[in-house]
């Protein structure tokens, strides 16, 4: 049985979760990856994504935007953007996120950038199932 | 000496206001406390926002590549002060401590030969300027139909700065709100976002860094600055509501003694209305 770290995940406005969990599943701006007990201390920015805490209690989801995460060996805190239970998501909540994401890709001049965004938005909206 | 008539009226309408006073005192202390939770909330957000960043800045700022929103255009003749206000009134001080200490600040740079712009943010800090530092208004952000104020209004005007600044509008900004201390005392604050300066103590763990560092600062600032726009907001609506109740609180209670006082003459002058008719009656019983 591996250890557990301490996850918080707060959202600018409040604190969604301070729990214990076993591993957390964060979507990382160059990669997903996992953060288990004892991981490197590391940050990291966020895209579009569901955060996922393993925990004893089962597994807690949670779509998240923009932020960035905090990995130490005791603990992750995760400050998102804008971060919801993925129970809460909704399809009004995908198609505000992707009106914002196509305002800002229309606003900005580096292309890459923007259509990743957008295309995130799009797999994040596959992924949760909407 | 005003009439019986003239202090009963008196007296009624100074219960009426003291009852409105009362109300409103009532409603702050209700609106504070959720202003308080809200501030409480997004605590620990901004705090870890800051360590982070100033841990970035730490290791970052000194080099070249170092971006702008960090290290400032490299002059600082022109300066856009954020005027940060209230939509309302009827909170004793509150507006105009802060319209003083932007006043202040900006006669300083204009005699120091800056450039001085301003953007408000609340309707009174526009109307207190006004007079003497209107031709410096470059713009306005209305949030009178914002019930709560919440991280998009906060976003919406970082965004706004940040358009300036990447616009070449201005060079250095400062932030003008009142820091929530306790009920009765608000401290107004100046506090400088671009170039960004971070207080405390710098995060030296050693982190590994992904994408790298630079990248993750330049995605953080425009955050960061939304994160301080924002607490400036919750600050400034904590306080704004604890003034008011402090206000209506003082209101009320010379109200009160308003009302007291003017009895006390309603009272002599009835009782000395009526010795007199005595005096009247007796002296015309004896005359007969």
């Amino acid at each position: 049985m591996a250890g557990t770290l301490q996850f918080d995940l707060v959202s600018p406005e409040r604190r969604l979760a301070s729990v214990a969990a076993t591993e957390v599943q964060i979507p990382g701006a160059d990669g997903d990856l996992t953060a288990m007990e004892g991981h490197a201390p590391t940050i990291t920015t966020l895209r579009p994504g569901i955060l996922k805490a393993l925990g004893a209690d089962g597994t807690k989801a949670y779509v998240v935007t923009g932020g960035f995460a905090e990995i130490t060996a005791a603990g992750v805190s995760v400050l998102a953007e804008r971060a919801v239970p993925v129970e809460e998501a909704n399809a009004a909540l995908f198609d505000a996120l992707m009106v914002e994401a196509r305002e800002a890709a229309a606003a900005t001049e580096d292309k890459d950038v923007a259509d990743k965004l957008v295309a995130d938005m799009a797999a994040l909206r596959a992924a949760a199932g909407l | 000496m005003p009439s019986l008539k003239d202090l009963k009226n008196k007296i009624a309408s100074v219960k009426n206001t003291r009852k409105i006073t009362k109300a409103m005192q009532m409603v702050s202390a209700a609106k504070l406390r959720r202003a308080q939770d809200a501030a409480e909330a997004a605590r620990p957000y901004a705090e870890r926002m800051n360590a982070v960043m100033a841990g970035l800045a730490a290791s970052v700022g000194s080099s070249a590549s170092a971006p702008r929103l960090l290290a400032g255009t490299g002059s600082d003749k022109v300066h856009l002060l954020v005027v940060m206000t209230a939509e309302r009134g009827l909170c004793g001080g509150f507006n105009s401590t802060i319209a003083r200490l932007a006043r202040l600040h900006a006669q300083e740079l204009l005699a120091a030969g800056k450039t001085v712009k301003i953007l408000t943010v609340g309707k009174k800090g526009r109307e207190a300027l006004k007079r003497d530092l209107g031709a410096h208004f470059v713009g306005h952000v209305d949030l009178s139909d914002v019930k709560r104020v919440g991280y998009v209004n906060a976003q919406a005007i970082a965004r706004d700065i940040i358009g300036r600044f990447d616009g070449g509008e201005f060079d250095v900004a400062t932030l003008f709100f009142n820091r929530f201390q306790s009920v009765i005392s608000q401290i107004p604050t100046a506090q400088q976002v671009i170039p960004a300066k971070f207080d405390g103590a710098a995060v030296t763990a050693l982190y590994d860094y992904e994408p790298s560092e630079e990248a993750i600062l330049a995605d953080l600032l425009p955050r960061g600055l939304a994160t301080q726009v924002f607490t400036a907001l919750l600050e400034n609506g904590a306080s704004e509501q604890g003034a008011r109740m402090s206000a209506m609180d003082n209101a009320t209670r010379n109200a009160g003694e308003m009302i007291t006082k003017y009895t006390t003459i309603y009272n002599r002058s009835r009782q000395a209305a009526i010795t007199k008719e005595l005096i009247e009656i007796i002296s015309g019983a004896e005359a007969l």
